[in-house]
């Protein structure tokens, strides 16, 4: 049996998604791309609507949602800004290691006030010589009685400078690569976690990015997250949950493109006809319309499979990977298409550009995705 | 306090009016809303009702299966209960069989305020819901900006040319809301969830014991010729040159093309 037929709920929240994303996002997007200040009232009204932290567990007060639903959201916030619609989605990623391994008094201690008082959390894997390798990370864990003790940088790390909760991967097993790596949630007061300086970034600029510094950090045992060693198996967990969404965030970064591309070629008259009617232009208008919608077909199905609890990994590689690659070629034409007028800031489409070229990066590279594509194929 | 809310989905305010080969107005690719005057008035028997504490909201509209969809925002904002009237013998009417509808349907509730849009973005006849007033042999008020409930009386405020109107009417009556009486709220996704839940009664012909003529092409007054889209606008003209001869251009071009001065 194969339907695209939405629940009645699903079309609700992806019509609340695209009446949020009018009327609250795509009116300041061009202000905190500019700024890079944190969207705070934005993040403030998308948890008062219930649109932060939708795939929480409605018993600890969060939406309760799967990963279709939330590729729904995705897609439609980042038509509006992929930056705040990140700022936004971040949460849920975060949550994740903790819904999936935290136990029921870790749930209540953390997912509770995330979902009641609006705390933020953020996700730290990468460092600074650790990317897309996570099985050799630096960061360190050691055991002292009651607590361990965290070491290491983490970078690049979405809402790092705004989380009151980071859920830290570190290892507790040097020389034992992915199997040696565990998860901790390290709150904002510990003592030794500094926060650096703000990226200062090409594209998404509404998206807090930052450093994490850990330095002689005690963490409680009981802050660990599942047993020790079983962090790897979280952070891919994590990544096939969140891959799908990332991949619908691009499916609206490159739809509002598009968008954007018809209604310019529609009123630009060159030659005597408005260019959409040349075929150069209509060509490549058709092939954005094609791979947008391939790209949304596979998010959907990596989501699919996610919300039946089946292994979609490589269906969220494929995903991510394509839905990031159409973004960057879809907003690269919008921007040919508008010519002259699309390269300047005056222009939505410029910003779109440098907005897709991210998602090509985080979450797992678009190379990652093909070496994990390719590896099933071997 | 008792609120039926009368509401029409909507093309959004953003879908481009096409017509299909019948001379039909298309609803390819189009998004459907709740008509935002509409939107306002379910937002305020919301705020009514939260206001006093107590009441019911109930949202009625007519409409086909996706008419479902407006009716479903309107409990995923927190009405109590909806109910929508179809039926295959509704189609073919106009303004005044939809309130003969309507009429019939709330006759048989209990209510103490209709509240409604003061018009339909789509068709813009602001019709349905004076007729229906004058159908149940209500007051009614237009184009509301204010409205406050004291006791069994209600005080409207209606913005007229630099002027302020405020009419005090007893219930039951029919109040229709203008822009500016509030800032309608967002479903919340809690909301999309519980209205899951909510009672949606779906009401035809024999449940409203309804005459056949007095519906759809038998009982509309008004019958549509045919469609037309409006002329393409022609293009702007940019004067180009210096002053003060595009001064003088400018003002002769009004003067013999435009013929406005």
């Amino acid at each position: 049996m194969l339907s695209f037929q939405l629940s009645r709920e699903q079309e609700a929240l992806r019509a609340l998604a695209r009446d949020f994303a009018k009327k609250e996002v795509r009116p300041v997007a061009a202000h905190y791309d500019r700024t890079g200040e944190v969207p705070w009232p934005v993040i403030r009204k998308a948890w008062e609507v219930g649109l932060l932290n939708i795939q929480v567990p409605e018993e600890f007060g969060g939406g309760g949602q799967g990963v279709l639903a939330s590729c729904l959201m995705a897609e439609e916030l980042a038509a509006g800004c992929a930056g705040i619609s990140a700022s936004i989605m971040i949460n849920d990623l975060a949550c994740y290691p903790i819904v999936a391994a935290g136990t029921p008094e870790q749930k209540e201690r953390w997912l509770r006030p995330v979902c009641r008082d609006m705390r933020m959390a953020c996700f730290c894997v990468t460092e600074p010589g650790v990317g897309s390798d996570v099985a050799s990370m630096d960061t360190t864990a050691r055991r002292e009685g009651d607590c361990y003790i965290l070491n290491g940088t983490k970078h690049f790390i979405s809402n790092a400078s705004i989380a009151d909760y980071f859920v830290v991967f570190a290892s507790t097993g040097r020389g034992l690569g992915h199997r040696g790596i565990t998860a901790f949630v390290v709150e904002r007061d510990a003592p030794g976690l500094t926060i650096g300086k703000k990226e200062d970034k090409m594209g998404q600029r509404a998206a807090d990015t930052a450093a994490v510094m850990l330095e002689d950090v005690p963490v409680p045992v009981h802050n660990r997250l599942g047993e020790e060693g079983e962090g790897f198996k979280l952070i891919m967990g994590t990544f096939d949950r969140s891959r799908p969404g990332v991949a619908a965030a691009a499916v609206g970064v490159a739809r509002e493109a598009m968008e954007q591309a018809v209604q310019y070629a529609r009123t630009r008259k060159q030659f005597g006809a408005p260019i959409i009617n040349h075929q150069a232009i209509m060509f490549m208008l058709a092939d954005m319309q094609k791979d947008i919608d391939a790209a949304r077909l596979l998010a959907w199905r990596a989501a699919w499979l996610a919300d039946r609890g089946e292994r979609n990994s490589r269906e969220a590689a494929m995903a991510k990977a394509f839905a990031a690659d159409t973004a960057m070629r879809v907003t690269t034409e919008a921007v040919q298409i508008f010519g002259g007028y699309g390269y300047s800031r005056e222009y939505p489409v410029e910003k779109l550009m440098r907005d897709a070229k991210l998602l090509q990066i985080y979450e797992g590279t678009s190379q990652i995705q093909r070496l994990l594509i390719g590896k099933t194929l071997l | 306090m008792k609120i039926v809310v009368c509401l029409k989905q909507t093309f959004d305010t953003e879908a481009k009016i096409q017509l299909d080969p019948s001379g039909k107005i298309s609803n390819e690719n189009v998004q459907y809303i709740i008509n935002p005057y509409d939107e306002f008035a379910v937002e305020e028997a919301l705020r009514i009702k939260e206001r006093l504490g107590q009441g019911e909201v109930v949202a009625v509209s007519i409409g086909g299966a996706k008419t479902e969809e407006a009716l479903r925002q309107a409990l995923a904002m927190g009405a109590d209960r909806a109910v929508l009237l179809q039926d295959a013998a509704f189609e073919g009417g106009d303004w005044h069989t939809a309130a003969v509808i309507l009429a019939q349907a709330i006759r048989g509730m209990e209510f103490d305020l209709i509240l409604g849009g003061q018009v339909a973005i789509d068709d813009g006849a602001a019709q349905v819901t004076t007729r229906l007033a004058e159908i149940l042999d209500l007051p009614q008020v237009n184009v509301v900006t204010k409205l406050d409930v004291d006791g069994r009386k209600v005080v409207a405020q209606r913005e007229g040319d630099g002027a302020t109107e405020v009419v005090e009417v007893a219930l039951p009556a029919v109040i229709t809301a203008q822009k500016g009486l509030n800032e309608p709220r967002y479903p919340t996704l809690k909301g999309i969830m519980q209205a899951k839940k909510k009672e949606l009664k779906i009401l035809g012909m024999a449940d409203l014991g309804l005459d056949p003529t007095s519906v759809g092409s038998a009982g509309a007054r008004t019958r549509v010729q045919s469609y037309a889209l409006p002329p393409a606008r022609k293009e702007g003209k940019i004067i180009g040159g210096e002053l003060p001869g595009t001064a003088a251009e400018l003002v002769r071009l009004l003067r013999e093309e435009a013929k406005v001065i």
